[in-house]
């Protein structure tokens, strides 16, 4: 029996379906991440776990006990909301200590775990302000902090980190990670980052209009994208057309032997950006875009098989320049082919 | 129109006087339709108070404080005052017990159910006070509907006087200025952000808590500013206490009223608008800047 089991649910607004029927198992510990695009349905889908919005249909168990049968107010959940929610008429302490203080843990305690919850998230300078006087990175933690002094055994963050800038952003995924790991924290988190979901995940979800597209490992997720749909949002890839006879798959006269071979046919052939190789043979292509990301450079190429995105590390090699002729190659495992009707 | 005419070959200045007089000179007609329809009366009626009135010298055009020490040495006056000040009270007290609750279950309604009740919630407010005052005195006469249900229920043995007291007064102004409230505390509603309640509800409040900790806190600006409201207009109410209050039971407003009309005393109605208005700007700007001062911190 997992820790957290969802079954189905479904939740459909007067016209729009936003979540449709989808499960999980989440076992006890586990940092799961739910990923997609703005609109597919994470939020409703946190609330529903938490007990904010009705269920059309489906069940949720936590530790075997059907939640609907359980008021939002004893669920005993910690929840990052992702307009944070945080109370504007009480001090950040005050805030923190709410939760505390509901459970009727006496002053001497509650102030002591609210110091050690907002020293944790950096704010212990803050103790005193009001919210609407503070960042939104600073409310974030705020409330993230409200969340976690109370010890909840599940925690729902939604988008947590969006408003913060890249560099505390990894200090508290850094953070985020530490707490879940040394508490054993079971944690749900919802995010359209998908880099953060790969960083701080055990498991990422990745949904797309109300429907669970792919429930995998980062890396796997990312190496063996279940549906097209997961290959795009998980970084890029570039989709190509190809034939394929026995083991050997070609595209527009380049061929690769494709270790495990691959139905024969029409194929669709998948391959990452940071895969493809600027080479001496191989297709024919121009650049028709060049960007400097720092670590790298990013090319487009227009290529006798269509558009193709290229990433290249920097300082490997000479770089060329927009309009030069290049050619591109891959080496065949990096590419994953999948039949032309099969693919979504 | 005026960004086409400045061609380059004009003088840039010419734009920046205009730029700085321009906001004055867009409000002088607003400017001097206030000025002349409400300051040069109160200017008059200032003046006006400062006269002396003799019974059979009329209006005499000296100028002296003889009204105000009047009004401030005979019990008489100080009596109406501080009746005024005491209905004015009860009924924001009354209008902000009844009006708050009324506002907060009309924003939890749902969709089609909201607009209906905020409609006949607001739509006292199309009808005349005299009316709607009317009203008011035939439930709450000797025989009116209230006094005949209570004495048919064994509740009362002697009907209970609301007409000519000041329970009636506030009754009835609570019931016409309800709205203010109501609209006022509705405004502050709308600015809650319904996850702030599910925040509290997901760290173990139950509802009470929720409303008393978290939603009456976030409303209680709304709940000042609809008293300072009501409070204004029940001080300055005339209809509704000359027809619950009748003749005996006067207010300010009321006894201004008299002056000019019965007794045709005008400097000394003058003297009580002067004051009322006085008491009512002290008493309002002194319970704004207490509001602000509270809640400038937390809401900004
Ligand atoms: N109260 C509501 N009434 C009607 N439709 C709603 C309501 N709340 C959400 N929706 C719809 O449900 C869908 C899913 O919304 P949801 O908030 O779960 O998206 P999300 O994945 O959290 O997106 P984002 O990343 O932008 O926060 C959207 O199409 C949205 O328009
Ligand atoms: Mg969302």
């Amino acid at each position: 029996m997992s820790f957290l089991t969802i079954e189905r649910l479904t939740k459909v607004y007067d016209s729009i379906t936003a979540v449709d029927g989808i499960s999980l198992d989440i076992e006890r510990g586990e940092f799961v991440s739910l990923l997609g695009p703005s609109g597919c349905g994470k939020t409703t889908t946190l609330q529903m776990i938490a007990g904010f919005v009705d269920v059309t249909s489906g069940r949720i168990l936590l530790e075997g006990q059907d939640l609907a049968r359980v008021h939002p107010a004893r669920r005993g959940l910690g929840i990052v909301f992702q307009s944070y929610a945080l109370f504007p008429h009480m001090t950040v302490a005050e805030n923190v200590g709410f939760g505390l203080e509901m459970r009727k843990v006496n002053r001497a305690d509650r102030d002591r775990r609210v110091a050690a919850a907002l020293q944790l998230v950096g704010l212990s300078a803050m103790a005193d302000r009001y919210p609407k006087r503070m960042s939104g990175g600073q409310q974030q933690r705020v409330a993230l902090a409200r969340a976690l002094v109370i010890e909840p055994h599940l925690l729902l963050l939604d988008e947590p980190l969006s408003n913060l800038d890249a560099k505390l952003r990894e200090e508290m995924q850094g953070e985020l990670r530490d707490i879940q790991e040394r508490t054993g924290l079971t944690t749900i988190l919802v995010t359209h980052d998908q880099a953060e979901a790969m960083a701080l995940s055990d498991r990422i979800v990745v949904m797309s209009k109300g429907r669970i597209e792919q429930i995998d490992a980062p890396e796997a997720a990312y190496q063996v994208p279940a549906t097209r749909f997961v290959a795009d949002f998980l970084g890029r890839t570039n989709t190509v057309e190809g034939d394929c006879a026995g083991a050997a798959v070609s595209v527009a006269g380049e061929t690769w032997t494709v270790p495990g071979g691959a139905p024969a046919g029409p194929v669709h052939v998948a391959v990452r950006p940071e895969r493809v190789t600027f080479a001496e043979t191989g297709l024919a292509g121009t650049v028709r875009k060049r960007v400097f990301q720092g670590s790298q450079w990013y090319f487009e190429v227009e290529s006798v098989v269509g558009p193709l995105a290229v990433l290249a590390p920097n300082g490997r090699g000479r770089v060329p320049a927009v309009d030069e002729a290049v050619r591109l190659t891959w080496s065949a495992d990096d590419m994953r082919v999948l039949p032309r009707e099969a693919v979504r | 129109m005026s960004a086409v005419a400045a061609t380059p070959g004009r003088p840039a200045t010419t734009l920046r006087v205009r730029g700085t007089y321009a906001p004055y000179l867009l409000s002088l007609p607003a400017l001097a339709v206030m000025g002349v329809l409400l300051l040069v009366p109160l200017a008059m009626t200032l003046v006006l108070s400062l006269h002396s009135f003799g019974m059979y010298t009329g209006i005499s055009s000296d100028y002296a404080l003889a009204n105000y020490v009047d009004v401030f040495t005979d019990p008489y006056f100080g009596e109406i005052f501080l009746r005024t000040l005491r209905i004015s009270l009860c009924t924001t007290l009354l209008a902000a017990v009844l009006g708050a609750p009324e506002a907060y279950i009309l924003h939890r309604m749902s969709s089609p159910w909201r607009s209906i009740f905020l409609l006949v919630m607001l739509g006292p407010l199309l009808i005349s006070v005299i009316a709607r005052t009317l009203g008011w005195a035939m439930l709450l006469g000797a025989t009116g509907v209230v006094n005949q249900t209570l004495i048919a229920l064994g509740l009362i043995q002697t009907p209970v006087e609301f007409m000519y007291a000041e329970t009636g007064v506030v009754v009835a102004l609570a019931h016409v200025l309800m709205p203010f409230m109501v609209i006022s505390v509705w405004a502050a509603l709308q600015k809650l952000d319904p996850q702030v309640e599910n925040a509290a509800v997901s760290l173990g409040a139950g509802q009470a808590t929720v409303l008393r900790r978290v939603v009456l806190p976030q409303i209680m600006p709304g709940i000042l500013s609809g008293s300072i409201i009501v409070f204004a207009l029940a001080a300055s109410s005339f209809a509704t206490p000359s027809i619950i209050g009748g003749r005996r039971l006067k207010v300010a407003a009321t006894l201004a009223y008299d002056e000019f009309l019965s007794t045709l005393n005008w400097p000394l109605g003058a003297t009580i608008a002067v004051l009322l208005l006085a008491a009512n700007i002290v008493i309002i700007v002194g319970c704004n800047r207490l509001v602000e001062r509270r809640y400038q911190q937390v809401f900004q």
